[in-house]
C-alpha cells in the first residue's frame, strides 16, 4: 500500500470536538412512551386543548405503524420504550435576558462556538438555542417584533400565538405522513417558530442550534416558518450533541409554508455525534423536512451540510404548488467510519411553470455508505415543469460506498428533465500535485473536499460558508501531524 | 555550491499493478547558477526521476542518496521537499475542479512561508505580487478566477506551472516537458519566464525532446538518460547533434 492510502487512513480517524457532556440539572421524565407521557408533555407545557388533540391523534396512528426499511441503511430496531422524551434543565428559562440562564448552558453554547451572548449584542444574526428539550435563549426578539416578525420557541408560540399554530401545523407534514414524524408529532418537545408577515425582508439571519445534553434522551423538536406574501427570510439551523456510547434519537419535523412571491431560505450544517470508529454510539438522525410553495412566484431553497450522526435519513422537500414556484437542494452530506447516510429530496411539481434544482454532493469515508434519493415528481398539471439534478459521489478509500438512486415520475409531457451523475476519487496524483507546492496532505483533501462541495456551499450564507468548509477539514482531519 | 547531489539512485515502480525497476544507478550533480538538459528517449525515466525527486508515492527508492541543500532529500515527505525549494512542472498538471487558482497560489505561497517560519502574505499584497508575475508570462488575471487547471488547454496548464514556478521561487526548478504543447510564442514568453527566475543561487533542470527550448534557455550541460541511467554528458551542442541525429549516436 502506499503513502498516500496510509495517510487517507490515518486522516479518516479524526476526534468529535463536541462531544462534552455539560453538568447542568435537568428534569427528565422516566423513559418510555404511553399517552399518559403525552398528555404530561401537553400539560407541562400548558398547551391549549388543539394541541393535546393534535398529539394524541398522531399517537394513535403511530400505535399502528411499523419503522420504514426502505432506506439503505441499517441498523438495529430501536425501542421507543427505551428512550427518555422530555429531558429540560431545571434553571428557570428567560427569553428575553440570559441573566437567568443557567451559566453552565452559556458555557456549553460557547464551547460549542456560539457565544449566545455576543449573539445578543451582534448585529446580523438571530438565535434561539434549544437545550435537549427546551429553548434556552432567544436573542434579538424584541427588535424583530417592532417589525412584526415572530420568532420564538414554538412552545412559546403554541401560549402567545395559538392561532397560527393552530391554523399552519400538520399541514405540510400531515401527522399520519411516516413513522418518525408521527412521532415526532406526538411528542415534539420543543422548536423553533418563525412568522414574517407580508411585505417584510427578515432584517437578520434567523439561527437556532439544537443540542442533545441527557444521555438516553431522544430529541423531537418541530420547526414552523411561516413566509407570508413578498416576503423574505434566511434561517440556519445548527446542530451538535455530546459522545455517549448508546445511540440517540433525534427525530426532528420541520415545515415552510411560504405565500405568493415569498422567498424562504433554510440551511442546516449537522453535526451530530457520529459515533465511534468502530461505530459505537452516535445520533440517528431521522428528519421530516417539507416546504410548500402555497402561492405563486414563491421560492424554497434547502441547503445542508451533514456531516455527523451515524445514521442520517432526510429528504427535505418541496411541494411546488404555486404557479411559477421554485424548490432548490443543494446538499453536502460527508460520511466517514461507519456512518449512514440516505439522503435527498423530493421536488413535487404541481403548478404551471415550476422549477427545480437540485445539487447533491456526496462524499464517502472510511468504510461509510452514502446514499443520495431523491424523487422528481411532475403532476398532470404542471405544465413546463423544468427540473436539473446533478448528484457527484467522491469517494476517499476503497472501503467506502456510494449510491444514486434517483426516481423520475411524469404525467405531464410537457415537463423538462435533466439528470447528471457522477462519481470520483481524489487521486492520488491530485494530492501529489498540492504536496509538491507545499500543501500539506490534510490541507489538499480539504482543498479537494471543498472546491468538490464549491456549488453547494456558496448557498450558504456568508460566514457559514467559511465555518462549513472548516468543519469538512476537521471531520477529515489527521490526529497527528 | 551544490544543490542537488543524486548519487547512484535505483527506484522501482511500487503499485498494486507493477513492480519494475526504472532508475538503475543515477548520479547527478547540480551546481548553483547552472541549467541542465535531460534528453532521451521515451520511457527511458526522465519524469520518472523527476517524480522520485519530489516524492511521488508510487516510486520506492531502492538503492544511492540524494542531498538537497545540505538535507537528505528521501528523508523528507513531498511537502517538505517543496518548502525546501524544489520545484517541479509536471509533465500533466491536474485538475482539480472547484479550487480557485488564485487562492491555490497564496495558499502554497504562505505553506512556504510558514514552513520558512516568515511572515505569511495577506491577499490584498498577493494580488500585487501576483499581478507581476502574469505580466511576465503575459498571462490574463482571468486565469486567476478560474479553477485550478480545469478545462485549460494543453498550453495554458504549462504556463499556469511557470506561473507556480515564479511565485514560489524554488532554489531548484525541474520543468518536465514544459515546451511540449506550447505555441511558438508561447515557448517565448514561457523562456523568458524561466530566465526571469533564474539567478546565481539556483539552478534549473529541464527535461526536453527539443532543441527549440534550448535555444532559450541556454544550458551548461546536457545529458543523455536511457534505460534508468544517465550514458552520456555534454555540453549544448550535445542537443544539436541528437537533434541531427538521434539517439543512434550514443
Ligand atoms: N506508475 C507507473 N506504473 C507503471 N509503469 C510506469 C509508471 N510510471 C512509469 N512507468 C513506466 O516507467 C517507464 C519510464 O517512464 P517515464 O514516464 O519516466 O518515461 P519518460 O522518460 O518520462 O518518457 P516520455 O519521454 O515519454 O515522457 C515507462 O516504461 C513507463 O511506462
Ligand atoms: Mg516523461
Amino acid at each position: 500500500m502506499s503513502n498516500t492510502q496510509n495517510n487517507l487512513e490515518k486522516l479518516q480517524n479524526q476526534k468529535y470536538k463536541y462531544g462534552f457532556t455539560s453538568d447542568i440539572e435537568t428534569e427528565s421524565f422516566p423513559k418510555g412512551l404511553s399517552e399518559d407521557v403525552i398528555r404530561k408533555i401537553s400539560s407541562i407545557k400548558n398547551e391549549p386543548k388543539f394541541m393535546t388533540d393534535f398529539r394524541l391523534k398522531a399517537y394513535k396512528q403511530f400505535l399502528d405503524m411499523e419503522a420504514p426499511t426502505w432506506a439503505n441503511v441499517d441498523f438495529p430496531k430501536i425501542d421507543m420504550q427505551e428512550i427518555i422524551y422530555y429531558s429540560a434543565p431545571k434553571t428557570k428559562i428567560s427569553k428575553d435576558s440570559l441573566d437567568e440562564v443557567d451559566p453552565e448552558i452559556l458555557k456549553t453554547y460557547s464551547k460549542l462556538g456560539i457565544p449566545i451572548e455576543e449573539q445578543m449584542r451582534l448585529e446580523g444574526i438571530a438565535v434561539d438555542a434549544i437545550f435537549d428539550s427546551v429553548s434556552v435563549a432567544n436573542t434579538h426578539k424584541k427588535a424583530l417584533a417592532e417589525i412584526g416578525i415572530i420568532f420564538c420557541s414554538i412552545s412559546e408560540a403554541i401560549q402567545e400565538h395559538p392561532e397560527l399554530v393552530k391554523k399552519y401545523i400538520g399541514t405540510v407534514i400531515p401527522s399520519s405522513d411516516n413513522y418518525f414524524a408521527t412521532l415526532n408529532s406526538a411528542v415534539f418537545s420543543d422548536g423553533t417558530f418563525v412568522y414574517i408577515p407580508p411585505n417584510t425582508k427578515c432584517p437578520l439571519e434567523l439561527s437556532t442550534n439544537f443540542r442533545i445534553n441527557t444521555e438516553g434522551s431522544g430529541q423531537f423538536e418541530r420547526t414552523l416558518i411561516i413566509c407570508d406574501e413578498n416576503s423574505y427570510v434566511s434561517y440556519l439551523e445548527g446542530c451538535t450533541a455530546p459522545a455517549f456510547d448508546t445511540n440517540q434519537l433525534h427525530a426532528a419535523n420541520v415545515e415552510l409554508i411560504v405565500m405568493k412571491n415569498a422567498e424562504i431560505k433554510y440551511s442546516t450544517v449537522q453535526n451530530w455525534y457520529a459515533g465511534d470508529e468502530n461505530g459505537k454510539g452516535g445520533i440517528y438522525n431521522f428528519v421530516t423536512k417539507r416546504a410548500i410553495c402555497q402561492g405563486d412566484n414563491s421560492k424554497v431553497s434547502w441547503t445542508q451540510v451533514e456531516t455527523g450522526s451515524a445514521i442520517t435519513w432526510k429528504y427535505p422537500s418541496c411541494i411546488l404548488k404555486g404557479d411559477n414556484s421554485i424548490g432548490e437542494f443543494y446538499s453536502v452530506a460527508l460520511t466517514n467510519n461507519l456512518q449512514q447516510a440516505d439522503t435527498g429530496t423530493k421536488m413535487i411539481h404541481l403548478g404551471k411553470n415550476t422549477k427545480s434544482t437540485i445539487v447533491s454532493k456526496g462524499i464517502s469515508a472510511g468504510r461509510s455508505d452514502n446514499t443520495y434519493r431523491g424523487l422528481v415528481k411532475i403532476g398532470p398539471n404542471a405544465a413546463n415543469a423544468r427540473n436539473y439534478t446533478q448528484c457527484d459521489s467522491m469517494l476517499i478509500g476503497s472501503k467506502c460506498s456510494a449510491n444514486t438512486t434517483p426516481y423520475i415520475e411524469v404525467s405531464n409531457n410537457t415537463a423538462n428533465i435533466e439528470h447528471e451523475a457522477s462519481t470520483s476519487k481524489i487521486s492520488e496524483d491530485q494530492l501529489f500535485y498540492l504536496n509538491q507546492r507545499g500543501i500539506s496532505t490534510e490541507d489538499a483533501i480539504s482543498t479537494i473536499i471543498s472546491g468538490f462541495c464549491k456549488d453547494v456551499f456558496k448557498e450558504l450564507p456568508g460566514e457559514f460558508a467559511a465555518e462549513a468548509n472548516q468543519l469538512m477539514a476537521l471531520k477529515l482531519e489527521n490526529s497527528v501531524g | 555550491m551544490s544543490i542537488i547531489e543524486i548519487k547512484n539512485l535505483e527506484a522501482v515502480i511500487d503499485t498494486e499493478e507493477s513492480n519494475t525497476q526504472i532508475l538503475k544507478g543515477l548520479n547527478l550533480t547540480i551546481n548553483a547558477g547552472e541549467v541542465h538538459a535531460i534528453m532521451g528517449p521515451n520511457g527511458s525515466g526522465k519524469s520518472t526521476l523527476s517524480k522520485v525527486l519530489a516524492g511521488h508515492p508510487d516510486y520506492r527508492i531502492t538503492k544511492g542518496e540524494v542531498i538537497f541543500q545540505g538535507k537528505n532529500l528521501l528523508d523528507l515527505d513531498p511537502d517538505e521537499r517543496a518548502n525546501s525549494g524544489l520545484f517541479l512542472a509536471f509533465q500533466y498538471p491536474v485538475e482539480i475542479p472547484g479550487v480557485n487558482n488564485l487562492n491555490f497560489l497564496r495558499m502554497a505561497y504562505n505553506s512556504k512561508m510558514k514552513f520558512n517560519n516568515q511572515e505569511e502574505m495577506d491577499p490584498l499584497d498577493f494580488d500585487d505580487f501576483i499581478e507581476e508575475k502574469l505580466n511576465i508570462l503575459k498571462m490574463k488575471p482571468e486565469f486567476l478566477e478560474r479553477n485550478l487547471n480545469e478545462g485549460f488547454s494543453g498550453g495554458e496548464k504549462k504556463k499556469n506551472e511557470i506561473l507556480q514556478l515564479l511565485t514560489l521561487n524554488p532554489s531548484l526548478a525541474i520543468l518536465d516537458e514544459t515546451d511540449s504543447g506550447l505555441d511558438i510564442d508561447a515557448l517565448r514568453v514561457v523562456s523568458e519566464g524561466i530566465n526571469a527566475y533564474r539567478n546565481k543561487n539556483n539552478a534549473v533542470l529541464l527535461i526536453t525532446h527539443y532543441q527549440r527550448l534550448l535555444d532559450y534557455v541556454e544550458p551548461d550541460y546536457v545529458h543523455v538518460l536511457s534505460g534508468g541511467k544517465i550514458i552520456k554528458t555534454g555540453d549544448k551542442t550535445l542537443a544539436l547533434e541528437l537533434e541531427k541525429e538521434g539517439y543512434a549516436i550514443v
